[in-house]
């Protein structure tokens, strides 16, 4: 009966072993390669050093006027533009500015990374039902494990700074990207492929000239997707030593500082919803070709 | 008729499933279609198709759907790969080519338009009929002035900036046309390019097309489901059923003598006064010829009905392509030939 009622598992010491075992490989790795690995996103850090000591040194003027413009660039709306200027006055004035601009700095930096590795990576997808069989299941977990559970591994071998946060955001921040950058291309209209093909594109010249430019208002929703994530995992990437809006959120949850954790948490809110609404606008002006007149 | 074979197909078939190649053993031991599919979940697309296409004609490929004349289009710049056989283009074998020989051949000599038009929505009419022209290599702008040509050619002026999506289905296959004609291709491969518009847009489709024809001289594939369309634009039309080809020869051909009933039945609602010309009615002279000038022997019925019932004995002369006259007509037997 006990056989029934406790399950048949691994007794307790070789548990601890095993765990052990493991624990063990992964720090001898650590001490063998982390300074190799350390070195490679050396390159990394100091790009995000260097961006966020611009934004963190230019007039806050200019930083208001850069972004607008982007905004604009970007939405083509007086309303979005002129919505984001205000929010981020308010930001400012509630004495948020310089948290802000360590966010901002990387988010841009995580959004860039993740645009830079997931568009190649849906391409390739797209391309080879073996990768994209392959490489699925793996943006699944990146997608569902609890980012602390990822987050050890990570500390173990960079130590807490910046690339350790900005590895964490990206693991968490990449998939949408990857999938709607390989979804999109896939999407694209077999006929109008079949034409390309019929007049003897190159795969270069199908992927430039016709899925790429088709597949973007769906890649645009992907990168919409990536910062939004990249945004909500501010917070946690501040537990292991990134500056930004999340280091004050932290300390209000330990001390309970009601105002605190929600002037910042809104200050989050609202770099999202510019973000978004930017991007989303920027997105949807990509297919105005699709909205007009017949099918 | 002593023209070139432009285009050569030869005892192609096409199985589509798991393993084509086993099947295709299964068929040439004289399993049906319908037996290969049940026996092995194979379906036959093509079946040991022949097919001599000349230079400088309409080819008219004509079959309902399922009959397999979209996939035998296909075969002709190996947008699908036969099982077997054998397809031959200015005596080179098609199959045969590597990959960078057949994407020359699909840039220089063929292009295709398209059922559905397959245009690239996210470009404006103008740069859709560069399209060809720029994978060819060619520079900007004397694609362009290329391009503008041909939108001139089939009446789009001024319609250059537009999108594909805010124009009817005639006039964005007007520009399907333009992307083709552009190339400069000598072969022009349409898969139900006018099945998709409606009755009279088709008709002047037809029209523009029959027209561009007199002066370019094309070899033109076409295919469709329609028998009047393929009568009116075909030089030769082959009749595909169940992936078999079960017809070939010229218009009159398959209205005077289909080859079963399956064509019968298809060619029964015909107007065949617009089909039948002279040549296919005269009987040898008897002695002189009647009063009267002579008809051209290719002269269809209808043109020459009026003619025959006002001329003297209800009889006329008719004479070939040289001007020796040949033959005569007699209007009891213009009229039998309509009704048979």
């Amino acid at each position: 009966m006990e056989f029934l009622t406790e399950f048949p598992s691994l007794g307790r010491k070789d548990l601890s072993a095993l765990r052990r075992a493991i624990d063990g490989t992964f720090r001898e790795f650590t001490r063998a390669w982390g300074e190799t690995i350390e070195a490679i996103f050396y390159p990394l850090l100091r790009f995000l050093v260097w961006f966020e000591d611009l934004l963190l040194a230019t007039p806050w003027p200019i930083i208001i006027l850069v972004l607008c413009g982007l905004a604009y660039a970007g939405a083509r709306s007086w309303k979005i533009t002129i919505g984001a200027g205000v929010c981020l006055m308010v930001i400012g004035f509630f004495g948020m500015w310089e948290d802000t601009m360590s966010t901002l700095a990387i988010i841009s930096v995580a959004t860039f990374l993740c645009i830079l590795v997931g568009i190649p990576l849906g391409v390739m997808m797209a391309r080879y039902d073996r990768a994209q069989s392959i490489i699925t299941p793996i943006l699944d977990v990146m997608q569902t494990i609890p980012s602390f559970v990822y987050l050890i591994p990570v500390v173990m071998l960079l130590g807490i700074g910046k690339v350790p946060g900005l590895l964490a955001v990206c693991i968490y921040a990449l998939p949408p990207i990857v999938r709607l950058t390989n979804l999109g291309i896939r999407l694209v209209d077999k006929q109008v492929m079949e034409a390309a093909d019929a007049f003897g594109a190159s795969y270069k010249e199908k992927l430039f000239g016709v899925q790429i430019p088709l597949a973007l208002p769906n890649i645009f929703a992907g990168v919409n997707q990536t910062i939004m994530m990249a945004l909500s995992m501010v917070v946690i990437a501040s537990m292991i030593g990134v500056q930004g809006l999340g280091v004050p959120v932290l300390r209000a949850i330990s001390n309970q500082y009601l105002a605190l954790g929600l002037m910042n948490g809104l200050a989050i809110v609202a770099l999202a919803i510019i973000f978004d609404r930017v991007s989303q606008t920027y997105g949807k002006r990509l297919q105005a070709y699709r909205e007009t007149g017949h099918d | 008729m002593t023209d070139d074979i432009k285009i050569s197909i030869r005892n192609l078939y096409k199985i589509f499933g798991n393993n084509p190649a086993k099947a295709m053993e299964r068929v040439r031991e004289g399993l049906s279609k319908d037996d290969l599919l049940d026996q092995t979940g194979h379906v036959l697309g093509l079946n040991d198709i022949s097919l001599d296409m000349h230079d400088r004609k309409i080819q008219v490929v004509m079959g309902l759907s399922g009959s397999g004349k979209s996939t035998l289009i296909r075969h002709l710049n190996r947008l699908i790969d036969p099982t077997a056989g054998e397809v031959i283009v200015d005596g080179e074998d098609v199959l045969a080519m590597d990959e960078n020989r057949l994407r020359d051949l699909r840039r220089f000599k063929m292009s295709m338009v398209f059922q559905k038009f397959a245009l690239l929505p996210h470009r404006t009419v103008l740069e859709n009929a560069e399209y060809g022209l720029l994978i060819q290599g060619i520079k900007e702008d004397e694609a362009g002035k290329r391009a503008r040509h041909w939108l001139d050619r089939v009446g789009l002026t001024g319609y250059e900036d537009y999108y594909p999506g805010q124009l009817s289905g005639g006039m964005q296959q007007r520009v399907g046309l333009a992307r083709a004609l552009a190339t400069d291709a000598d072969i022009l491969l349409m898969d139900e390019a006018f099945s998709a518009l409606d009755p009279l847009i088709r008709m002047d489709m037809q029209g523009i097309l029959l027209e561009l024809q007199e002066e370019l001289h094309k070899t033109i594939v076409f295919i469709t489901h329609d028998l009047d369309e393929a009568l009116r634009l075909g030089d030769n039309i082959a009749i595909l059923r169940d992936g078999a080809l079960i017809q070939t020869g010229d218009g009159q051909d398959i209205v005077l003598h289909p080859a079963d009933d399956y064509i019968a039945d298809f060619t029964r609602e015909i107007n065949r006064a617009k089909v039948v010309r002279l040549r296919a009615l005269q009987k040898p002279l008897n002695g002189a010829a009647p009063a009267g000038d002579a008809l051209a022997d290719s002269m269809v019925l209808e043109d020459a009905l009026e003619v025959i019932a006002g001329a003297e004995g209800h009889i006329v002369p008719v004479k070939d392509e040289q001007g020796k006259v040949t033959g005569q007509v007699h209007l009891a037997d213009a009229v039998a030939a309509m009704h048979a």
